[in-house]
């Protein structure tokens, strides 16, 4: 009844091709980041912000990375975890050398990095398909983390293997370190995470985005369209990897404040972010992010909310159940709907549209 | 000049300088890869029959090693324990094909992966809950397997064989060998050779392909029992078993994912490679490698051969 396009007309070609060509789905995106920047900071605990806010806010850039290019493209990558290390560690490295250059200039700079080693390893791409292609991904994965370890020049010859986070500011207010409180590291990634989803939706509903998804239709049909599949397919490992970087560099700088990085970004990452990317629907931005709120609250509510009920559960025991609730939610899911969640918010808003009168 | 040397010639050298060395490497290569190849296999059987990527295989074969020795510990004797077990892989067989593979007929292939994947986690989950996470021991001796090492003077040294690394290759052998058998000369291994070529054609000709995925999912959940007894002998009954199990995807893409022979060759190739890269060529780079080696190897051979050495040529058609 309120959710009804109904007397908005578009007078020009752009108006048509908007990105939320309805008016209510505008204002409904205006008061989800209202929410998101002016009233969670203000309202939510500091508990509910480091624990739940920021790693999904996290989470759902890395699964932008991904669906890009198995959403998107088509092809599978099991190196997610790899390159978001790849961008962690870039953004290490360049703080280091440039201390007085912003934070926030290195953690987007970081991608960057991550773009070119996702870009090499994902050559073999032409001429690998499907699952073969996923497992060469794998080689990315394995060795980039062993580099992560081995390589003692990567984490500044740190005795503990481990990336430190220094403290950095922005106008004078600390954004990464001990120091910074949650609010403040909450609103520079909330920042980071809009900005970079807004570039994404413009770059996939442009021709960038219709010749990957005409990768993904058919390859071999969308070369004889005049595509050109290498440029194309690297390009979507580029941009994956740029995402996935800058991921992986938010992640240690605004989420962990420094780790070790084989356990950050092993292979159990990787395939919890594809977990994300089906659950929540495969090409699709939105997705992103109800995948990684699903799969980020779940554990989440198992190990504080259960406790809180008074359900009493020892940690090594939540764990299992933890086990056992993930991988019975992702058959579920797939059984139910095998297109992810934003196939059914998609229903929803169709069945919004004509409700009350269906036909 | 020097790096060259020591990358292109000096392993070379030491193996010609210390043959028994080399012979042991190769040997443990060669034990190391018949275990991947076992691995491998489980994944193969299931990918001919459905076309599922079952990603579940390692975990299939770490939870019929727990099951096997948690009922051994719950005082069910040895070879009671094993025919339980089969009757749990069995049951689960069924359960899969039940409940995760019918309602997902017919979706993309992606998505049945992704469903072992969710399978791999209940079956954490499940082999955690009831049998705990800490590693276990495997039954060697009540399952009669042999135990020691015997040493043999060759080639100016001495070179060790663990017993139950013969018995494991012996083993393996007779189960491929079974499993030929049984694909060649059986009804059931006609149904199964028939479905692995042509989902819709076996279903004119009345197989039930329920049934045949079912009897699939058992055969590897078979493998994975034996697979679980050898590996868990060698090291112990771990949830890490999983990892390495993640080790036998370079071996099928080396060797195809629909041809058993190219499991066993390309678990080979990979067993003793990734064994001679760590011993001869580790040292170079700090040790470690042979994490990764394995898929740079499978990676080489994919940009030749992008089917796999043994798999079915790829044609497209649009």
């Amino acid at each position: 009844m309120f959710y009804r396009e109904a007397g908005q007309y578009k007078k020009t070609y752009s108006a048509d091709m908007a990105v939320f060509p309805i008016l209510q789905d505008r204002i409904g995106i205006g008061l989800i980041l209202a929410t998101a920047a002016i009233i969670i900071p203000i309202f939510g605990s500091n508990f509910f912000i480091s624990t739940v806010m920021i790693p999904f806010l996290v989470f759902s850039l890395a699964a932008m990375g991904l669906n890009i290019v198995t959403g998107y493209t088509g092809l599978i990558s099991l190196g997610t975890g790899a390159f978001m290390g790849v961008g962690a560690f870039a953004c290490y490295k360049l703080t280091t050398y440039f201390p007085n250059v912003n934070i926030i200039i290195w953690i987007l700079a970081s991608g960057v990095f991550s773009a070119a080693i996702g870009a090499l390893f994902g050559l073999p791409s032409l001429r690998i398909k499907g699952f073969y292609l996923a497992v060469a991904t794998l080689a990315a994965q394995f060795f980039l983390e062993w580099c992560f370890v081995r390589v003692p020049w990567l984490f500044n010859y740190n005795a503990s293997g481990a990336i430190e986070v220094p403290q950095r500011t922005l106008f004078g207010v600390a954004i990464t370190g001990a120091n910074a409180t949650p609010t403040t590291r909450y609103l520079v990634l909330l920042g980071i995470v809009v900005l970079m989803t807004w570039v994404a939706s413009n770059i996939l509903h442009g021709r960038i985005g219709r010749t990957f998804m005409a990768v993904r239709d058919m390859d071999i049909a969308a070369e004889l369209m005049g595509i050109r599949l290498l440029p194309a397919k690297l390009t979507a490992f580029a941009m994956s990897s740029f995402y996935c970087g800058v991921a992986g560099a938010c992640m240690m700088f605004l989420w962990y404040g420094g780790g070790e990085a084989s356990d950050a970004f092993n292979i159990n990452q990787s395939f919890n972010i594809l977990f994300m990317v089906i659950i929540g629907g495969l090409g699709s931005l939105i997705g992103c992010f109800f995948g990684a709120a699903l799969l980020n609250i779940v554990p989440i509510i198992l190990k504080f909310g259960l406790p809180a009920m008074g359900l009493p559960l020892a940690g090594a025991t939540a764990e299992h159940i933890n086990h056992l609730f993930v991988g019975s939610l992702i058959i579920f899911f797939l059984i139910v709907e095998p297109h992810g969640l934003a196939r059914l918010w998609q229903i929803t808003k169709q069945k919004l549209r004509t409700w009350p009168f269906p036909y | 000049m020097d790096l060259l040397f020591k990358i292109f010639i000096d392993p070379f050298l030491q193996m010609g300088g210390a043959p028994d060395l080399l012979v042991q490497t190769l040997w443990e290569g060669l034990v190391s890869g018949v275990l991947y190849a076992l691995i491998a296999l489980g994944f193969v059987l299931i990918f001919k029959a459905s076309g599922v990527f079952n990603f579940a295989q390692g975990i299939m074969v770490v939870f019929a090693g727990l099951t096997l020795v948690g009922l051994h510990e719950k005082g069910v004797p040895a070879w009671l324990a094993v025919l339980l077990t089969l009757g749990v892989m069995l049951a689960l067989a069924v359960a899969v094909e039940r409940v995760v593979l019918r309602p997902l007929v017919n979706q993309p292939d992606i998505i049945l992966f992704m469903a072992t994947f969710g399978l791999t986690y209940v079956l954490i989950g499940i082999g955690e809950f009831i049998f705990g996470g800490e590693p276990k021991q495997m039954i060697t001796e009540e399952l009669g397997l042999p135990r020691g090492a015997i040493d043999v003077a060759m080639l100016g040294g001495r070179v060790t064989f663990q017993k139950i690394d013969i018995a494991a290759a012996v083993i393996a052998s007779i189960m491929i060998a079974a499993l030929a058998v049984f694909f060649q000369y059986t009804r059931i291994g006609r149904a199964l050779r028939a479905v692995a070529d042509s989902h819709k054609a076996a279903l004119s000709v009345g197989i039930s392909l329920n049934q045949i995925w079912a009897i699939v999912w058992f055969a590897a959940g078979i493998v994975a029992l034996i697979t679980g007894i050898m590996w868990g002998a060698r090291s112990d009954v771990s949830f890490a078993l999983q990892t390495i199990a993640l080790k036998a995807l370079p071996v099928l893409i080396l060797g195809g994912f629909t041809s058993i022979p190219g499991a066993i060759v390309g678990g080979l190739i990979i067993g003793i490679g990734e064994k001679l890269a760590e011993f001869y060529w580790g040292p170079l780079v700090g040790g470690g490698i042979e994490n990764w080696i394995a898929y740079v190897i499978a990676l080489g051979f994919l940009m030749v051969r992008p089917q796999g050495l043994f798999g079915d040529k790829i044609i497209e058609r649009i």
